[in-house]
């Protein structure tokens, strides 16, 4: 279990990224769901950069995700699976504990 | 049956009508074309616009390419002399020869002009053509007085054309009216007092004498009366001829009072020779409208095909605009039939006068006059054409209604055969084909008829027809913002407007459902900022706004971002250009002048932003908003300061206007230009808004476009003075963005708006929805508010807390990599990083 982050850090209803062992992760901090964060790999496949944590994010069709900033496919916050096309993101297990963010991993 | 060669004189309105339906059909025809005119066929009825600020280029119905690829034979600036019947053959001024099979002349007519002696002195001139056109506006150069013969239909147009000239502009009539054809002595005295209040100055009952050389002015007219006239130059506008010339050698049957004449088939008196357009005669009559002629056009093509049709005559109804005057006149509009009974309603205060003629048993519509007002003319006309029975009180539909709502006839009363469009000939029941036949919207309606892409004055009536036809398939157009919303952006805009919701949750809890996305967040963000303009980077905002406006930087293809100043007008300080040239190289960027007239600075990683900033603002430069939905620039020429041709300063007044707009939050991004002088140096003609200076004061263009799809801005109002020119902007501006589509810029709204520039400018500039007041005091409060955001952004803690590249590291994103091309920075590509961290490693 590794802390990445204070609570503080986090922008609500918005992403931030963190650095992991040199991997780049997206962490979005939705006070008003049930899981209340979630964590993506930043990097965004398809534009080739690391913005997914500079995405909008929101709902399609009940599912949570997040637009990448660049040409605005859908990431499942949950899955990380992209909606329009075969790409994937890397899904973190990740959790609030008071007012930590913890990597289970 | 072999190839058919078929020869068409006059190349005008018609008589490329009759070519391009030929040569659409499956008809076997080789065609040639030979026209009089230097040019191929343009749109003649819209000549004037070219005095409002068109080109005649813009006018053009076909080029000579297209003709080319239809495999149409053109010529022109050749005039057919002569016509040999007996060998088939017509023979050209310029000497060539041409054989047919069958022969049409498309010939139209000319301007009448009196015999008044001196009618030939330079400066008398005549109107039809574009050739016309320049000599107008060449002799109206530098000058100060012009004179109109002819109180007519187009005898009012050309005297508008005059005062856009700027010149003051006499009508000068024989008969005791203006418009006597089409108007009875109630509508035609209202019409007068209108024009009169426009500042053109009316003369009737006066007829010209003669015509000689002036003492103060170029021409001096003496009238029968004993009065005298001084003018710069006369235009005739008295009336048309068929140009039947050709018909008179060939020996063709000619009319009494000219024209040639035709049988429904629209043949002359050879069988081999058609005649169509307006130097035909059919029944003693000429059909001066271009409705007409298309329809002889396409009657003649048939004659061709194995189902010939007839022209058998065609309403005359017309419903115009002159000098800014609506006029209408249907069928028999001065009620001239037998035991024809008329009801009349005139209001002197507002100008409108209404005659509603109507049979002797009160069932039919015979015809109508409207001046002033022509609201009730689609009714009307639909009720004429249609022979719908009328109402008990027909009185009401020329009587103001006393609750304020016209009575009108739904478009479910039509038959089936009603004409919706007269310019391509469009009936309800063509419309309705087209939406059985798949078309779901207005748009894919008018692109599969044709309806309402002629003059454009069916466009009201064409959208009730086709709403009603899709509502009873149970079609609703879709206008929802997203899955989130069912609302359009213009109805969400009333919704926070009217509750003063300033918060997403609330909004989208109320009033929408899920959790938001990526197309509605942005969208309310943007209506917030409009009416309430806080922060972009307010907590409750934030998650709402793309990435560019989160990090106030539009961010490249690496994830990097560059950083655009403002530059008011493209005037900038030497020492701010220095800074510039320093940051960019203390922070490594590239630096390039924009198309906007300003500086953008690419390459800028997250994390230095805020230093980037720090050391603008400090120079007293402010945020550009070029990552924004908003203004972007108010482009400009130097202007009278430094121009020897600039008559206004023009570079003043668009850092005036860049400094009053910046930070307007809007549907789309916004540009603005600013000439001082016609000569245009600013493309103002191709902003949204559009401002040229005039020796009197500005003229304001309106929803130009460059970028995917060009379009000219259209002109909205002429010689404004300053504080009337901000009014009018502001107004403007505020009505687009309350109700515009989310990223809709203002070209393609107008193109959407019912009503189109006639309704705009009513709204605008006659507050038609008595909305203006409320319009500028919206845009005063976001003047009043402006704040540059990234100086109260730099100032805080709290709002700087995103701009790190990482909430745990200090180290920047490994992955942004550049190399160096003509002296600067820019993205490595994935090959070239590869080699970078390859070389790293060694
Ligand atoms: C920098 C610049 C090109 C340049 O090197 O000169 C530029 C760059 C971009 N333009 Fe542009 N446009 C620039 C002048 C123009 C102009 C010319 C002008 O303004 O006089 C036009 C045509 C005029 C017009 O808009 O009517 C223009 C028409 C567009 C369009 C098409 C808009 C349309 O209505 O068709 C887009 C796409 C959009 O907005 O959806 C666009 C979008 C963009 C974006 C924002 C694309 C993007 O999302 O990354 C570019 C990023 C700029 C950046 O990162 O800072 N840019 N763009 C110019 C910045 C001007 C400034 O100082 O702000
Ligand atoms: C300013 C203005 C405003 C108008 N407004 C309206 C309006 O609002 N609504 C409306 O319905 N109508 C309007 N009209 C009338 C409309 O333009 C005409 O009805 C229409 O153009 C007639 O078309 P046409 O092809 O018969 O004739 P034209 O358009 O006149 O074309 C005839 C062409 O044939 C050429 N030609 C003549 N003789 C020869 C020859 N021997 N050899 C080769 N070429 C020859 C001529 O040079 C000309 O180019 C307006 C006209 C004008 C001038
Ligand atoms: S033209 Fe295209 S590539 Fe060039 S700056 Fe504009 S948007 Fe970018
Ligand atoms: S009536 Fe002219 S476009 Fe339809």
């Amino acid at each position: 279990m590794t802390i990445l982050c204070k609570r503080s850090d986090l922008i609500a209803n918005s992403g931030v990224c963190a650095l992991h062992n040199n991997e780049q992760v997206a962490i979005f901090y939705l006070p008003d769901t049930e899981q209340k964060v979630f964590a993506v790999s930043n990097w965004d496949p398809i534009g080739e950069a690391n913005v997914i944590s500079r995405g909008i994010v929101g709902s399609v069709e009940d599912r949570l995700v997040v637009a990448s900033p660049l040409y605005k496919q859908h990431f499942c916050l949950i899955t990380g699976e992209c909606l329009e096309q075969s790409a994937q993101l890397t899904v973190y297990p990740v959790a609030l504990d008071g007012e930590h963010l913890v990597l289970a991993a | 049956m072999s190839q058919i060669k078929v020869v068409v004189v006059g190349n005008g309105m018609v008589g490329h009508h009759y070519v391009s339906t030929l040569a659409a059909s499956d008809i076997d025809a080789q065609i040639t074309v030979i026209g009089g005119e230097p040019r191929p066929a343009y749109d003649r009825v819209h000549l004037s616009e070219v005095f409002d600020g068109k080109e005649p280029s813009d006018l053009g119905l076909v080029t000579r390419e297209e003709y080319v690829a239809l495999g149409v034979d053109a010529h022109f600036g050749d005039f057919v002399d002569k016509i040999d019947r007996s060998a088939m053959q017509v023979i050209t001024r310029g000497g060539q020869v041409f054989d047919y099979d069958k022969l049409v002349l498309a010939t139209g007519s000319y301007p009448f002009v009196p015999p008044i002696p001196g009618n030939d002195l330079p400066h008398c001139l005549a109107y039809r053509t574009i050739d016309d056109l320049g000599e107008i506006k060449a002799s109206a150069q530098g000058q100060k007085v012009g004179v109109v013969v002819g109180g007519g239909l187009l005898g009012l147009e050309c005297a508008n054309a005059l005062k856009n000239l700027g010149l003051e502009a006499h009508v000068v009539e024989f008969a005791p009216g203006l418009m006597g054809v089409q108007l009875d002595d109630g509508g035609s005295q209202m019409l007068r007092r209108q024009i009169e209040a426009l500042d053109v100055k009316v003369h009737t009952s006066k007829a010209t004498q003669k015509i000689r050389e002036g003492d103060e002015h170029r021409l001096k007219m003496e009238f029968a009366d004993g009065s005298e006239l001084e003018t710069d130059l006369i235009v005739f506008s008295a009336g048309i001829r068929p140009y039947d010339e050709l018909a008179r050698q060939a020996d063709l049957k000619v009319g009494e009072r000219g024209g040639i004449v035709i049988d429904y088939q629209c043949k002359t008196s050879d069988e081999n020779i058609f005649a169509i357009g307006e130097c035909a005669v059919q029944g003693n009559f000429i059909y001066g409208l271009v409705a007409p002629g298309y329809r002889m056009a396409e009657a003649a093509v048939s004659q061709l095909s194995s189902e010939p049709q007839s022209f058998t005559g065609a309403d005359m109804s017309t419903k115009l605009k002159l000098l800014g005057v609506e006029v209408g006149s249907i069928g028999d509009s001065k009620g001239q039939a037998d035991g024809s009974l008329a009801f009349v309603f005139s209001d002197e205060r507002d100008a409108v006068y209404k005659r509603l003629n109507v049979s002797a048993d009160g069932r039919r519509v015979l015809g109508a006059t409207l001046v002033g007002d022509t609201s009730d003319y689609d009714t009307l006309l639909q009720y004429y054409l249609n022979e719908i029975d009328l109402p008990d009180a027909p009185e009401n539909l020329v009587l103001p209604a006393l609750d304020g709502q016209a009575p009108t006839l739904g478009a479910d009363a039509l038959p089936l055969s009603a004409t919706i469009c007269s310019c391509h000939n469009v009936s309800k029941g063509d419309l309705v084909t087209a939406i059985d036949g798949g078309c779901t919207s207005l748009a894919d309606v008018k692109g599969c008829t044709q309806a309402a892409t002629g003059c454009g004055g069916c466009a009201a009536l064409l959208k009730n027809v086709v709403d009603a036809e899709l509502a009873a398939r149970g079609m609703e157009v879709d206008t929802r913002l997203c899955e989130h919303f069912k609302q359009s952006r213009q109805e969400l805009f009333i919704i926070i407007q009217a509750t003063q919701i300033r918060d997403f949750k609330t909004l989208v809890n109320k009033y929408g459902c899920g959790q938001g996305c990526d197309v509605c967040k942005p969208a309310v963000a943007s209506i917030f900022a409009s009416l309430w303009n806080e922060h972009v980077l307010d907590a409750d905002l934030v998650p709402l706004q793309d990435t560019n406006d989160t990090f106030m930087a539009n961010m490249q293809k690496d994830g990097t971002y560059s950083v655009v100043p403002r530059v008011p007008g493209g005037e900038i300080l030497p020492e701010q250009l220095i800074v510039l040239g320093s940051v960019a190289k203390k922070y490594g960027l590239y630096s390039k002048i924009t198309g906007g007239q300003r500086v953008d600075l690419f390459g800028a990683k997250l994390n230095d932003l805020p230093n980037i900033w720090q050391e603008l603002i400090d120079a007293g430069m402010e945020t550009g908003h070029a990552y924004a939905k908003s203004l972007r620039t108010v482009k400009s020429c130097v202007g009278s300061t430094w121009c020897r041709y600039g008559v206004q300063d023009s570079a003043g007044q668009a850092i005036d206007l860049e400094n009053r707009y910046k930070g307007l939050r809007s549907p789309h991004k916004l540009k603005m230009a600013v000439s001082g002088c016609t000569r245009e140096c600013a493309e103002a003609q191709s902003k949204d808004v559009g401002v040229i200076a005039t020796e009197n004061g500005w003229n304001l263009y309106v929803c130009g476009n460059g970028g995917m799809k060009p379009r000219h801005a259209d002109l909205f109002a002429v010689d404004l003075d300053t504080p009337t020119l901000i009014r009018t902007i502001d107004r403007f501006l505020m009505f687009y963005v309350r109700t515009a589509d989310r990223l809709q810029r203002t070209s393609v709204w107008l193109e959407n708006l019912e009503g189109g520039l006639d309704y705009l400018k009513a709204v605008i500039l006659e507050d038609s929805l008595g909305i203006a007041d409320e319009l500028e005091q919206q845009m005063q409060h976001v003047v009043d508010t402006y704040q540059c955001e990234w100086r109260t952004a730099i100032n805080d803690q709290e709002k700087l807390k995103r701009f790190r590249q990482f909430i745990n590291s200090n180290s920047s994103d490994p992955n942004v990599a550049f190399v160096q091309e003509r002296g600067q920075p820019r993205p490595a590509t994935s090959a070239e990083k590869r080699r970078q961290q390859l070389k790293a490693v060694v």
